[in-house]
């Protein structure tokens, strides 16, 4: 097992668990974690051909690694923005409960 | 004289028009109608005179006879001509009708004044005038029909006439329909002879349907039973003359159409429409007389002449022995003309066409005067027509009188002075001649003895005696004829008419004396106008044995009914109303017998009325059952099919469509289980997708 | 592989699996912060200094602080009465199981792995600082509108709403 095997296994173990725990979980702000878990997976994921790919020296897989940052800084904002305006609405965080686009 | 050929046209067109301007009239404007209608006739006369005159003088080198057509409609491309023919018995027939005809126009001013009616009389008596002279002058079979037919209608109306009466238009019904009978014959025969000849003109320069060559064509030709086409045809137009003329079987209308007014009934049933059955017979002499043998003066024998003479022969003594029980003054004057007809279709048969119409002119005066007489009468007596009602009329109405007993001894044969006497005996002359048999001769003389019996018997019981009209009438019932006069005793006397009515009556008296003397052995002028022939005038002819024996013997015969009748009703007057009739107290059973006319109606009645009221059924019920059940036919199977659609419309077309759209939503419902709206859901979905993502792309680049 | 590296690794994975399966939410969080953290020193480790330390303000510094924030908001820091889990929990465990299988599969499985390390980048902030200058340039100027309408996206959607509150009988 490569250097590079063992860090991709770590990434797609830390997405499962991120995936299992954004479609396991009731409360909303989990499930916002769950994705937090999910996109630090893959940013693991890019660092780690950026490191053992051809041309790191080219710093392209860094570069995409920090606007994801900052992408998921700002998904996260809007995210619990919009759960806080949930539960202002519906008095509930509970994500059973949220079905108004049932049907 | 050419213009009065052409012209023609003219002597029917007057009354027609005289019609027209009647009928648009709508305020009661007596003069004018009378002054139109008699008016319209007298030119018409005027113009027959000059028709008249032009046919003189033409004896010696064949008949005159002169044709002006002219073509009229075009059918397909054949054209159809129209025409009118001025020969000798065109001229005689038109001098006749208009002449007598503008008297009896006279007369009407005088019977119909009292009537609130006076308009559409006059207007009906044009229109017939118009179809009589259209009947005499067509030389086309299209404008005799046409002619004939207007005839007819306006008997129908006339007859009818006082149509509130239900008898009136029972007899106007009943008219119409027999010489319907008549005319379908008439109109067969009509239709042949155009089939076989191809033209519908008569006389038409040596192409007419009479002429030689098509008569010839006619002849070679045989159809059913081995007749010859020509006495096919012959036969069949005879039929017509036998419905409009009065011949047995049809004779059963005459009788009734005395319920018309008596002008009408002088008019039409004696003097002029009756005989268009006779000139029909006339006019088409030459189809009926060709082909057979020829007897003695140069008469022809031919199967169709033969069975005329028959038929005439059979009538004239038929209504003769009728009239002799009859008591309405009218119908007893009817029956006469019957018989008189009887003895024209047998002139025709057995002598020619001189003979026949010779006694058909006299017959023309004498009976028209006869009738206009009776109507004198009938109008002095206050509308009362039962003889045995009236008696001792000599004395209240003496010019009456005196001309209806001119009319009666012309009628019975009276020799010597009256017209009648001649014109029968010609035809008992020829009728003796005869090949074919004696019979007809024989049934002529006892016709002659019952004419001269019956109209003895009249005149005793009207003019002799005492008046009978102003006893109570107890028992005694009406139903011999149809007038609305109250039954109680009425004493007011008869009275003579005014002088418009009696006017004509003297004119008409004078002809029935005149004109026998045109048609005597010794100047036999009318048979050579008629033929053609030579002739002058000579006093041996009349002392030929054979002439003379038949003189006295018919002279005889009518002494003999003369004499009879005096005896057993002038000598010994009927005191009451209620008495019995003499012969009906000597022979009970037959006086029955001819007062109910042979019971000739009752026979009708039984056997073609109630089959024609059968066959009416029979239609009837065939078209409410086979015509009407076609029709609830469809009607049920539309339903049917109706029903069908209705039914495939519902379940297959909406039921398929409503299961479409069940399914359809089913499975949408189905499908949108899928939005469950909850996000966990879409979550799994998508981790599913990425993994069969991966599965597919990973081994889709394998291979 | 350096056991400090299979150390770390570790560190990692429970803390997200403690993350994601305790029920208290806070130390949920807390755990997040923890798995975050480990993160970063994998980061360390791989040469990315400057990603790790980003990770570092960024994660932990912000979204952690963010969601406990929120963790407040929401009143959640209460122990649930009822399972934390949802329904159908069973379904999302299955799928994930799934993806690992599928994912750990084709990495141990590929081909496309390359057999020898090269050399350790210069990841300098002034080496990326330039590449950010100018090489991709348009992709910060881009982010910097992201991050401008996520913030006032944010700031809009959490706004409270004083006109329906505060005046319940007043139509608006």
């Amino acid at each position: 097992m490569t250097a590079l095997q063992a860090c991709l296994l770590i990434s797609a173990f830390l997405f499962a668990i991120g995936f299992a725990g954004a479609v396991t979980r009731r409360h909303a702000i989990l499930v916002l974690i769950g994705i937090e878990l999910m996109l630090n997976a893959a940013n693991l994921n890019l660092i780690a051909f950026w490191r053992f790919g051809p041309h790191p020296e080219a710093l392209t897989g860094f570069i995409f690694v920090l606007f994801s940052m900052a992408m998921a800084g700002a998904e996260a904002a809007v995210g619990l923005a919009l759960i806080i305006a949930i539960y202002r609405h519906k008095k509930t965080s509970n994500l059973d409960e949220v079905k108004e686009l049932k049907g | 004289m050419i213009w009065i050929i052409k012209n023609l046209w003219l002597i029917p067109a007057l009354p027609l028009f005289a019609a027209g301007i009647i009928a648009v009239n709508k305020q009661p404007a007596r003069k004018l109608a009378a002054t139109l209608a008699i008016g319209s006739l007298a030119l018409g006369f005027l113009l027959s005179l000059c028709a008249f005159f032009a046919t003189l003088g033409h004896h010696g080198d064949g008949v005159f006879r002169e044709v002006f057509s002219f073509p009229w409609i075009q059918f397909g491309g054949q054209w159809m001509d129209i025409g009118w023919v001025l020969d000798p018995l065109t001229a005689i027939m038109l001098v006749m009708v208009t002449f007598v005809g503008m008297l009896i126009f006279i007369f009407s001013v005088g019977y119909m004044a009292h009537d609130d009616n006076f308009m559409r009389f006059f207007c009906f008596l044009a229109l017939f005038a118009a179809g009589m002279l259209g009947v005499v002058i067509a030389n086309n079979l299209f404008l005799f029909f046409v002619s004939w037919e207007i005839v007819g209608l306006t008997s129908y109306l006339l007859i009818g006439f006082w149509y509130h009466k239900p008898s009136a238009a029972a007899a106007a019904k009943k008219a119409f329909i027999t010489t319907r009978i008549g005319d379908l014959g008439l109109l067969l025969g009509m239709v042949w002879l155009y089939a076989e000849t191809g033209t519908l003109n008569f006389y038409d320069g040596g192409k007419g349907c009479l002429e030689s060559g098509a008569l010839a064509t006619m002849l070679t030709h045989a159809t059913i039973g081995g007749m010859a086409v020509s006495t096919a045809i012959g036969l069949l137009i005879f039929l017509g003359a036998v419905g409009k003329s009065g011949q047995v079987p049809l004779h059963v209308w005459l009788p009734d159409a005395m319920e018309g007014p008596t002008p009408v009934s002088a008019l039409i049933h004696a003097a002029t429409m009756v005989a268009a059955g006779v000139f029909l017979v006339a006019r088409v002499y030459p189809l009926m007389s060709i082909g057979g043998i020829i007897g003695a003066h140069g008469v022809p024998v031919t199967t169709s002449l033969t069975v005329i003479t028959w038929v005439g022969a059979i009538t004239a003594i038929f209504a003769a022995s009728i009239a002799v029980a009859q008591n309405d003054i009218k119908r007893i004057l009817a029956y006469s003309t019957v018989s008189q007809l009887g003895y024209m279709m047998m002139g025709l048969g057995v002598g020619g066409v001189a003979v026949g119409m010779f006694h058909l002119i006299t017959h023309a005066f004498f009976k028209a005067l006869l009738f206009l007489g009776s109507g004198s009468v009938i109008h002095g007596c206050h509308e009362e027509q039962d003889v045995r009602k009236m008696g001792g009329l000599k004395k209240y109405m003496p010019v009456t009188f005196a001309v209806y007993a001119i009319g009666m001894l012309a009628l019975a044969g009276f020799p010597l002075f009256f017209s009648g006497f001649w014109s029968k005996d010609e035809i008992l002359h020829s009728a003796h001649n005869w090949p074919v048999s004696h019979i007809p001769f024989l049934l002529g003389c006892t016709g002659a003895l019952f004419t001269a019996f019956y109209m003895t018997r009249q005149v005793a019981l009207v003019f002799f005696g005492s008046y009978r009209g102003n006893e109570e009438i107890t028992t005694h019932d009406h139903s011999a004829h149809g007038h609305s006069h109250s039954s109680d005793s009425h004493n007011h006397d008869p009275h003579e008419s005014p002088a418009v009515m009696t006017v004509p009556l003297m004119v008409l008296a004078g002809f029935a004396i005149l004109l026998g003397f045109v048609g005597t052995p010794a100047w036999p002028w009318f048979g050579g106008y008629l033929t053609g022939e030579e002739f002058k005038f000579d006093f041996s002819r009349l002392t030929e044995p054979g002439t003379l024996g038949l003189m006295l013997a018919s002279a005889a015969i009518v002494f003999t009914g003369l004499g009879l009748g005096w005896c057993l009703y002038g000598k010994r007057q009927r005191k009451t109303v209620a008495e019995k009739d003499v012969l009906e107290t000597a022979q009970p059973f037959i006086y029955k017998l001819l007062e109910n006319k042979y019971y000739v109606d009752e026979i009708y009645e039984a056997t073609v009325i109630r089959f024609n009221a059968f066959a009416a059924w029979l239609c009837d019920f065939a078209d409410q059952w086979i015509f009407g059940g076609a029709v609830l036919l469809v009607k049920y199977i539309t339903i049917g099919l109706a029903w069908l659609y209705r039914l495939t419309d519902e379940y297959f077309v909406n039921l398929g469509f409503d299961t479409g759209c069940e399914a359809l939503r089913e499975g949408g419902g189905g499908l949108s289980k899928l939005h469950t709206g909850r996000v966990q859901t879409y979550l799994r979905v998508i981790g599913v997708a990425l993994v069969a993502l991966i599965i597919f792309l990973i081994w889709g680049r394998k291979a | 592989m350096s056991p400090f590296f299979i150390i770390t690794g570790i560190v990692t994975l429970l803390g997200a699996a403690f993350a994601m399966s305790l029920r208290n939410l806070v130390h949920c969080a807390l755990a997040m912060a923890v798995a975050f953290s480990g993160i970063a020193a994998l980061y360390l480790q791989l040469d990315a200094q400057f990603v790790g330390f980003a990770e570092i303000l960024v994660y932990v510094g912000a979204i952690a602080i963010l969601i406990v924030f929120a963790i407040l908001l929401t009143r959640s820091g209460e122990a649930p009465e009822k399972s934390v889990l949802t329904s159908g929990w069973m379904a999302g465990i299955a799928v994930s199981a799934m993806v690992f299988t599928m994912l750990g599969w084709a990495v141990l499985n590929s081909s496309a792995i390359p057999k020898e390390t090269p050399p350790a980048p210069v990841a300098t902030v002034k080496n990326v600082g330039d590449a950010l200058m100018t090489k991709f340039v348009l992709p910060l100027e881009i982010i910097g509108l992201v991050l401008t309408a996520a913030m006032i996206g944010a700031v809009i959607i959490a706004l409270k709403e004083e006109s329906k509150n505060e005046n319940p009988g007043r139509k608006s």
